[in-house]
């Protein structure tokens, strides 16, 4: 055990990692309540970057942010879903340097001043209602039409391959990633909607049937300058052969989710910061 | 000590799925006078002394920016909770 993980019980240990491949250095956002930041961390580690642990209440997110090429907000239930989904991870302290960094105004307002590169910030189910909450993506959650926690494995269309985090795909590219939530629903209303399609800024559609009710179909939006991605399945569980989706090759043998973290490892090395 | 209450509602556009189920359930209890129900929430903030009008516009500020999700949600009513009807609900 590190002193680190004496201090914060909570947040991992992400040093014992093979050989960084890349210099690209991705910070992993642990709430109280979130699940999937190791995952989301083993993910940015095989696709050949650094990953980085950053606890909410770091007391300076500026600075933290600082020496990061990216960050991710993972998935889970962040203070037990209170409230509403992700809305009190979104007062957090460290969220207002992230939405300063990546662009949005919230963070401005509270004088933490904003990156012009926008950094790349990633948002994975309950990462992306926090997304929603904070404003850096337009629309809002709400319950599976269901009403059913849904767990499968969910084929998705990507349908902008032009932002920081699908890069590596082909446009209209299929990949098949978990999918697993209880608040996935995806609602705006239809001005919103329709600047998304008119923008191009639907990242991901479901295909296959709609799992959730979201509306058309919507699985993850990006934002105008596309440094911005939320979406609703997990790619992170789909990224080592044995414990992925099942695939043509084989039964859990699908690794269609690493794309996404080898496209913000290019986006980083490619100089688009 | 003094009470604000904050009701916020699903929009009215939004489907309310756990209201969907609510429905679903009444007839199955007898319950077969209700065509629909919409589940909203409803928050009771304490205060510490007395209500003004600086701490009233502090719960509507509350109620927009926290309570609810305008994407989603509305603020339906902020008011300060009547002694009267602190009572009633007490002894309800």
């Amino acid at each position: 055990m590190t002193a680190q993980n004496t201090e914060l019980p909570l947040i991992g240990d992400y040093s014992t990692a093979g050989p960084v491949l890349t210099g690209a250095r991705i910070g992993v956002v642990t709430f109280p309540g979130t699940l999937d930041d190791r995952d989301a961390a083993r993910a940015v580690r095989l696709a050949g970057g650094e990953a980085v642990p950053l606890w909410h209440a770091e007391p300076d997110g500026a600075a933290a942010l600082s020496s990061l090429d990216a960050v991710i907000i993972p998935g889970g239930f962040s203070y037990g879903d209170y409230l509403r989904a992700g809305a009190i991870a979104r007062f957090a302290p460290l969220m207002d340097a992230i939405i300063a960094a990546a662009g949005g105004t919230a963070g401005n307002d509270a004088g933490l001043g904003g990156s012009a590169a926008g950094l790349p910030v990633l948002g994975i189910c309950n990462g992306f209602q926090i997304l929603t909450e904070s404003h850096l993506l337009p629309g809002s959650m709400i319950k599976n039409e269901s009403l059913k926690f849904l767990c499968q494995d969910q084929v998705l269309r990507v349908e902008n391959n032009a932002t920081a985090w699908t890069r590596e795909f082909s446009a209209g590219e299929e990949i098949t990633v978990p999918l697993k939530n209880q608040d996935g629903q995806y609602v705006a209303d239809e001005k919103t909607l329709d600047r998304l399609e008119g923008e191009g800024l639907v990242t991901f559609r479901y295909v296959g049937g709609n799992p959730n009710g979201s509306r058309r179909d919507i699985a993850g939006i990006t934002n105008a300058a596309g440094n911005v991605v939320g979406l609703m399945p997990h790619p992170e569980h789909a990224v080592e052969p044995g414990f992925g989706p099942d695939s043509a090759a084989g039964m859990r043998l699908g690794t269609d989710g690493l794309g996404i973290f080898t496209s913000v490892v290019a986006s980083i090395a490619g100089g688009a910061q | 000590m003094p009470t604000i209450v904050v009701d916020v509602m699903p929009k009215p556009e939004i489907l309310d799925p756990q209201g969907k189920a609510i429905a679903g359930a009444l007839p199955r209890l007898g319950f077969t006078g209700f065509a629909s129900v919409r589940q909203g929430r409803r928050f009771e903030l304490t205060v510490d002394g007395e209500v003004t009008e600086d701490v009233l516009a502090q719960a509507r500020k509350a109620a927009e920016e926290l309570l609810s999700n305008p994407v989603i949600e509305d603020v339906v009513n902020v008011a300060v909770l009547t002694e009267s009807a602190q009572n009633e609900s007490q002894s309800a």
